[in-house]
Order: structure tokens, then sequence, then C-alpha cells
């Protein structure tokens, strides 16, 4: 039987529509191509929205001694030093004029008594540079970047979802996915394809992320024979909400220590003296977690197993001004008064510093006509991301990943696609409807987000990563034998069917990376090898998929040239 | 362990009717948690939407009790708990299926307004109290619950002739930016029908991010178009001055 299916061409084709996805869209368009954007859920309501702490930038609005230079330095050290140093030069250098640009376009910031675009203070950020809105920054990007995308009229496929790349040969050749409302399917055939979908929070039980974050982009390249890199590195943000059990996991922003929030445990000791008494709590996020992880296994923690931060030490005006989405989240969902009492709050897996390797200038993946920015991509933040580097990782690798991937559209002839690929993908997508009475999807999705949440968490050890390499593969047979009930329109049992298994593939990377690396480096902590260690310091784990086997190998961090490293080096943080 | 009686609508554009499911109450639940419940052990075909789950996406708009609200903000403990909670798709936007509808209208809305154009030469210096009520405006997180119960949209289907709230706070944050340099009050008046809204104060009543936009955003700019097409002093002293063309 031949599947139907819809077909659109395009020079550029991106996948995800948040930050990164959009900024790629209006660079790609800007280069004369015909642009195409598909996102899972309906546009400007990507995990951009969630943003809330601010853009990182140096433009010395408020710190006049801000510049590019210190910006770059307090990258690396946040990475601790396993950073792509050029990505991280370029980020740095570019991300101020990125920052004006969304404010030609439309963005509204809060503003310094001279007029100018306010910034705040942020965790590992020497300088104040995080460029902001009252908590709500993500919105404002994104709103701003969709407002200009329709402006210029880019061509966006809401609510579909991409099963499968297509290739001819070694390239990439298009895409293979469904509409989430009929059921239907759709190829794009395209010359090049932008990864822009976001990290894997959905694979942990506890996440701050969205119901679309799950690793689409990172499993969908490595099927496609790209490198992923720095699986490991997973950022647990230090505060999540932790009560009441709905909630658990949703994001506190950073921003509240921003603003001054302090963090004392149940015994009202600012803790942080302990852990890192020059920053406190604007130490890096990495610190932070592990810090009230400690605390709580320490007897030390909350009645519901958190810190607590407060700020009501601050007028209640300043508070409600600066931190309104807050102050709602906790009246509204967990009944409590930001400006009269404190939070409760808890690690919540957050980020993903890992993803697919890119090349630093074109955000080129290792495949031809392949691209990714954004979280999808890893190298930017090495080993820990700081608050505010993504919105900025956003626009500056957004826009190089657009540039790039139009410029080779421009240089590439036309691909075929064989319809076996076609079919197979098609083929893959129904199967779950022919079997009777198998697994349920969610049930199996539940599983993953246990055995991810208590085996490889914010501190690993060898035993329980190899016993949730055990439970993965476990998890993996549920997978195939997932079935599921009902028809073809708007069916969410039918795509978390697939969603599980890129998440499965990237919780295997991430599993596999983290038990090769004998160290603790930034995110990554090893209760059995609790410092970094000089070797694994020069070295990011790569994962590629050869001859359908997931190895796993090690290759050299770009060294940095001599006038960076002594910036870096300079008085020891 | 406490229960809840849920009647959750099930059906598609040619129709449906409410299924009754018992969802088992947790601390702190909100009705989008009772949705995931009836999903993973009831209905794995349920069709909700949502994305965040913290009430900044707008994607879970439905109807809970017959009020417009978002899912993931409504608590089983501010429900009234003896009696069966009924939960629909948003009325006034075809059903696609069960809660999910058709919101594709609003997009096209949205390309009728012209955009933001900065004054040639601005120097980008803004004062906070100058971006104060803009700001208010681009707080919305598109959920088009105000959409959803204008009734100019949800009983008088005037989608050829009327924007509605949420494309008025779009306008009004564009009117109002400090540099913007475009008028749009003509397209106000014609083509999203600024004045078919008779300021009932629905929009403002369901808002999840409190926008006072018949306040805010509405009346004033009902009184830029007011002032521009139907005030004949005005217009005579615009017609004396030489006024500038009006673009968009």
């Amino acid at each position: 039987m031949t599947t139907e299916y819809e077909t659109h061409d395009h020079d550029v084709l991106i996948i995800g529509a948040g930050g990164a996805g959009l900024r790629a869209a209006l660079a790609a368009l800007a280069e004369g191509a015909k642009v195409g954007v598909v996102c899972k859920s309906l546009l400007g309501k990507a995990h951009t929205v969630m943003a809330e702490g601010g853009i990182a930038a140096a433009m010395a609005n408020v710190d006049s001694a801000d510049d590019w230079r210190t910006h770059f330095r307090d990258t690396m050290r946040g990475g601790k030093l396993l950073n792509n140093w050029r990505m991280a030069q370029l980020h740095a250098q570019e991300a101020p004029e990125r920052v004006r640009e969304l404010e030609q376009w439309g963005a509204l910031f809060d503003r310094t008594q001279d007029g100018q675009i306010l910034q705040r203070a942020f965790g590992g950020h020497s300088f104040r540079r995080l460029c902001h809105v009252g908590d709500r920054t993500g919105l404002e990007m994104i709103r701003t970047l969709q407002d200009r995308g329709v402006q210029l009229g880019i061509d966006v496929y809401m609510e579909c979802a991409i099963t499968r790349l297509l290739k001819d040969g070694d390239r990439i050749a298009g895409a293979f996915g469904y509409w989430r409302e009929q059921g239907r399917f759709v190829v794009f055939r395209a010359k090049s394809i932008v990864m822009a979908t976001g990290g894997i929070g959905k694979a942990w039980k506890i996440t701050s992320n969205s119901w679309e974050y799950t690793g689409d982009g990172m499993a969908l390249a490595y099927d496609a024979g790209a490198e992923l890199m720095d699986m490991e590195f997973v950022q647990f943000h230090p505060t999540g909400m932790v009560w009441p059990p709905g909630v658990q996991g949703i994001l506190v922003t950073e921003a509240v220590r921003g603003e001054g929030g302090i963090l004392r445990n149940k015994l009202g000791e600012r803790f942080m003296e302990t852990y890192d008494p020059k920053k406190m709590e604007l130490s890096t996020r990495d610190v932070v977690a592990r810090a009230i992880y400690t605390e709580v296994r320490e007897g030390r923690g909350t009645e519901h197993g958190g810190a607590y931060l407060d700020i009501s030490h601050k007028p209640a005006d300043y508070v409600k001004k600066k931190l309104p989405s807050m102050y709602h989240q906790f009246k509204e969902l967990a009944d409590v008064d930001i400006t009269k009492g404190p939070m409760e709050v808890g690690p919540t897996c957050h980020y993903m510093m890992g993803g697919i390797r890119v090349e630093a200038e074109t955000a080129k993946a290792s495949v031809p006509g392949l691209f990714a920015a954004g979280e999808a991509a890893a190298g930017l933040h090495g080993s820990n991301r700081l608050g505010g580097n993504s919105l900025s990782d956003l626009l500056v690798f957004g826009r190089r990943a657009g540039l790039a991937a139009a410029e080779h559209a421009k240089e590439t002839s036309p691909s075929s696609i064989d319809s076996g690929q076609i079919e197979a993908a098609a083929q893959e997508m129904l199967v779950p409807f022919e079997r009777k009475a198998g697994e349920s999807p969610y049930a199996i999705h539940r599983d993953l987000q246990e055995t991810m949440q208590n085996l490889v968490g914010i501190f690993r050890n060898k035993e329980d990563l190899i016993r949730a390499l055990e439970e993965l593969e476990k998890l993996k047979e549920r997978a195939e034998r997932v079935s599921v009930e009902g028809s073809r329109l708007f069916n969410p049992g039918w795509h978390l069917a697939q969603d599980l298994k890129a998440m499965l593939t990237v919780s295997e990377a991430v599993t596999r990376s983290a038990l090769a690396r004998e160290e603790s480096r930034g995110a990554h902590s090893r209760i059995d090898h609790p410092g970094l260690d000089a070797t694994w310091g020069t070295k990011n784990n790569v994962i590629v998929r050869e001859e359908n086997v997931m190895t796993l190998r090690q290759s050299s961090v770009p060294e940095l040239p001599e006038d960076l490293k002594q910036l870096v080096a300079e008085e020891k943080a | 362990m406490a229960e809840a009686i849920f009647e959750v609508f099930r059906g598609d554009r040619k129709g449906g009717q409410p299924v009754t499911y018992r969802v088992p109450i947790a601390p702190g639940m909100v009705v989008l948690d009772a949705l995931h419940h009836i999903q993973a052990h009831q209905a794995p075909d349920l069709a909700v939407r949502w994305n965040c789950k913290a009430g900044k996406c707008g994607s879970c708009s439905a109807e809970v009790n017959g009020r417009p609200r978002l899912t993931c903000k409504t608590r089983m403990d501010a429900l009234a708990l003896d009696k069966p909670i009924t939960v629909q798709p948003m009325k006034a936007f075809p059903v696609i299926k069960d809660l999910v509808t058709d919101v594709s209208w609003n997009y096209r809305v949205n390309n009728k307004i012209p955009p933001f154009e900065p004054r040639p030469g601005t120097d980008w210096k803004m004062y906070q109290e100058d971006v104060d009520r803009v700001q208010e405006f681009r707080k919305c997180i598109e959920c088009f619950l105000c959409q959803n119960v204008c009734h100019v949209l949800r009983e008088h289907e005037e989608m050829d002739h009327f924007g509605g709230p949420r494309f008025f706070v779009r306008v009004a944050a564009l009117e109002m930016h400090p540099l913007d340099s475009k008028s749009r009050t003509k397209v106000l008046k014609d083509e999203l029908g600024i004045g078919l809204c008779n300021i009932t104060k629905c929009c403002t009543e369901v808002c999840p991010e409190e926008i006072h936009i018949t306040d805010n955003a509405i009346i004033p700019l009902k009184e830029r178009v007011v002032d521009e097409f139907y005030d004949p002093v005005l217009m005579l002293v615009r017609k004396i001055r030489g006024a500038k063309q009006e673009s968009g």
C-alpha cells in the first residue's frame, strides 16, 4: 500500500519555532531563501516563552566596565573550560548587537534612569549584564521574533512533528512528519535543515521543561548519522517548586536571587556561606543545586524536601513589579505570598548543555545539509551554562545557523528522496495501531522518568549508571511493543508513542556519556570520582551511530589561543 | 482517597457528548492534572492541548464549569467537588477533537495589523514611565480566552468583521510604543471593527494575565478612532492645518 502524504519544498527547513528557530528563519529569509518552519506546538508557544531571567549581553549600560572579554571569561569559567572557545567568543562579541536588533524590531525592555536597556545581576556573571523585562524576557523575545517572521512572510507549519530526517546518500534531503491535528503524513524536501528543537527534560520526573522537550532534534540528528557531544552535561536548576506535587519542578527564576533573594535551610542558616562564600546565592547553578540537594540529604531540608528562598525583605511593590509572574505563580498554585514569606525550592532538570555537535562559526553539524542552534546544539556552554546565556545563544547562533543554511542551499543541487525511506517512516508510525493490548505509552514514559530521576540525576555513580543502562534496554523493548487506541485524529497517546523513541535514544546517550566521564565537572557530579581530572578536562564525549550501535569516543577540546588563555586564567575564580 | 467526577467533552467537528470519568484528588491538584490522569489511565486518546503547565504559554484554554479558564491554573480545591466538574472546549472556535479547537483564525487576523515601524533617526532612548503601559499589553500569552468569551465572536460569530480583544491589545501595544511612527486607526475602524465592541468587559474578566483590556487598550483606541473619523471639530482643525498622511 502506498502511503499518502503531502509535500512541501523549501530551500531551508527549520525544525523548532523557539528563539533559535525563529531567528534562524529570519536570517535565512534575509538571504533570499525560501524558508519553512515546522513546530510541534502553536506558533509563539515554544519553550522559549518560559525563559524568565534575561538576555546576557555585554552592553555596559549599568556597569560601564563590562565588555565581551569578561562575558567570554565568565562563560568559559562557568563551563569549566570544556566549552568550544570560538563559540563562546562569538557569543560574547555578537550578543549586544543581537539585543539591539530585537529592540529595533519592537521589543520593549525595562529601562535605566537614562533611557537605555536595563541589565541585572545573575549567577556567574561578573557584571550586571542581563537585559530583561520583568520576569518574562523569553515571552518578549519570542513575540518580537514571531511578529517579525509573520511580517516578512515565513511559512509556518504549526502542530506538525518530524519523525525522521530523509537523506540522499550522505546528505540531508528532507524530513518526514505528521500533522498532530489530523494525523496525516507530510514530506518536506529541503536543501538545508536547521535543528532548533530544544532540550530533553521530559525524560526526567522533576523538570521545568514543557511538554515538547522530548529531545526530538538530537534523536533525529543521531539517527541520520550526526555526532552528538557533551551529552552527560544536564543542568539541574537549583530552584524549582517542590510543593504541591502537581507543580513540582516548575521554574523559580534565578532572577529572584538576582534581585536579592536569599537561600536558607530549615534551621534558618544562610547555607551558601559553606559552599561558596564569595558568590553566595549568585554562584553558578551547579554549585547551588548541589548545595540544596546536600542540605536536604543531610536532614536540613524544608518540610517538602527543599530549601527556603526568601525575598520578602524587599519592598512588596518592588517584588510585584520585577517578579510579577513569580508572585502570581506562588500565590495561585501554592498559596504562598512571596512578599510576606519564603518559597520552598529544590533542584529541577532544566537545561541540556550537550546536543548536536556543530562547527562554531556556521552551526554546521557533521552531516552535510544539517545545522543546529540553541539548546539542541552543543559546545557553547561547556559543562555548565550560566543563566541568561541561553537567550543570547538563541539569537547569536540562530542567526549564524540561518545564514549558513541559506548559503548551503544556494550551493546545493536538488536531491532525490527514494520512496523506500518514506514508506519505512510511515510504517513505523502506523505499527502501534496494529498491535492489540501491548504496552501503554504513558506507563513507559512514567517508568523512564523514574529511571532517569533516580539513577541519572544530580549525583551519579557507576552502579546507578550501569543499572540505568539495563533499565533503558528494558524500556526500549517495551517501547517496541507499544500499542495505541483510537484514530489518527489528534491522538496524544499515538504522539507519545513516537516521542518515546527520541527520549529513549537521548537518555541512553546521556547515561553512556555520564558513565564514561570519570570526574566531576560543572553539572556532571560523580560521587565515586568527586574531583576534577586534568585529562578529562581536555576531552569531550562524542556519540555517534555506527552500524546501528550507539558508539562513544572522545574528542579533544579545541585549545584556546594564547591571549584568550591568559584572559581565562587570570586570578582563579 | 477522595475522588472527583469529571464530565469531559469527547467528540469532533461533527459533534459529541460529555463522558464521565472519576479521578483521585491529590493536594494542590489542577484540572490539567486530572486530564493527564484520565489520559494515562482511562482514555489514552483524550485530545488536550498543553505545554508549560505553569500559566505562561496559553495552550491549555478550555471551559471549566462553564467558565473560560486555563486548565493548568484551575485548582481543584477552588471547585465544588460534590457535583461533577464539566470540562468543555472553547465555544467560539470550531472543535477539532475533544478539548482541542481550531484557533487558526486568530493567526489570520494578526496578519492584518501593520507591524512596528520605528521613527527614522531615533536614538532608541526610552524611559520606564513611557513603556509601562505597553509592557502591560505585551504580557499577553495568546491564550485566546478573551476572544473566546467575547459575545461578538462567541454568539454573533462576527469573525469576518471583528478582530477581537486580543488584537485590540496588540494594536494598542503598537500604537502606544514610544517609538512607533504608524497610525492604525483606519485598520481598527474598518477591518478590525472596533466599533462593534460595546464595552461589556467579559474579556477583562477572563484574562489570566490580568491585563486591563477594556480600560487600557480598547477604550483609548476607540477614542483615537472617534477623534480621527467622527469628531467634526477635530476634522475641521486638521483640514485647516493640513494633517499628515495616514498610513497603513
